[in-house]
């Protein structure tokens, strides 16, 4: 049998629900199955743990072509409201926490969320910014150092 | 179908080790899955994600996601795994005589 996995770094980079989502659930779900797993967020990513916009994250209708609708109808007033919301409530349905409670669930499960030095300069934000889940802000050679040993993923 | 013998327990498994038929399981199943399982023993708070795993098996046809778990009130996600580590969703279900959950969370 193959060697099974020990050990996942998933960084997260997009700030739309398309980009969170997936790390998220990559995350939690190698807890899940006993692995142990860091996250790092980065560029606008980072939106999934600053306190103030994490609730408020939304789906691109505007050149996103998995959306199957014309760019110009996305451009319209509400259509990424709308589309976000559609969204959100199916989750639920399946049991996909909103991603407060997502970013709480996966702390909980032992998952350790790092926040990107680099974008933190970019945007001026400071550690008080972030929800309390966050360990630490942390520089890119400090992400390979936590990494070292397992794999890690990009999204 | 496989079968197993955890302990002093013998019975049908499907190919991951999950109880084939739940009506086999018994509390001394448990015990011998959950040592299987690296849990030396089976403590009320263990009892009490079991029982609610079973009730809701029994209603919904599935076992229960970690999130439900935590909002029910019964175990917190932190607790879950510090009860049932490396693996709670999965170990709860194999020791609850419940077929392995399907749900990404």
């Amino acid at each position: 049998m193959e060697d099974k996995i020990k050990k996942v770094s998933i960084i997260i980079s997009k700030g739309g629900l398309d980009g969170v989502y997936p790390g998220l659930i990559m995350a939690n779900g190698a807890r899940m199955e006993g692995i142990e797993a860091n996250l790092f967020f980065t560029f606008f990513g980072l939106d999934t743990v600053i306190t103030k916009r994490m609730g408020k994250i939304k789906v691109a209708t505007v050149g996103n072509p998995g959306m199957h609708m014309p760019s110009l109808l996305g451009v319209l007033p509400g259509m990424s409201a709308m589309a976000t919301s559609m969204m959100n409530k199916t989750m639920d349905k399946i049991d996909i926490p909103p991603v407060p409670e997502f970013v709480e669930m996966v702390a909980d499960a032992g998952c350790k969320l790092y926040a990107c030095k680099a974008t933190v300069d970019m945007f001026k934000l400071k550690k008080e910014d972030f929800c309390p889940q966050v360990d630490s802000i942390i520089n890119v050679g400090k992400f390979y150092e936590i990494a070292a040993g397992g794999h890690i993923i990009f999204t | 179908m496989p079968q197993k013998t955890f302990g002093t327990v013998t019975v049908e498994v499907d190919a991951e080790g999950f109880l084939a038929d739940f009506s086999k399981w018994s509390r001394e199943f448990a015990a011998a899955a959950a040592k299987d399982e690296g849990i030396a023993e089976l403590g009320p708070a263990h009892w009490k994600v079991i029982e609610f795993m079973q009730k809701e098996f029994k209603e919904n046809g599935q076992a229960p996601s970690i999130r439900r778990l935590n909002k029910s009130g019964v175990v917190t996600t932190k607790e879950l795994y510090d009860l049932f580590p490396g693996g709670p969703a999965k170990k709860a279900a194999k020791i609850a005589g419940l077929k392995k959950p399907e749900g990404c969370v």
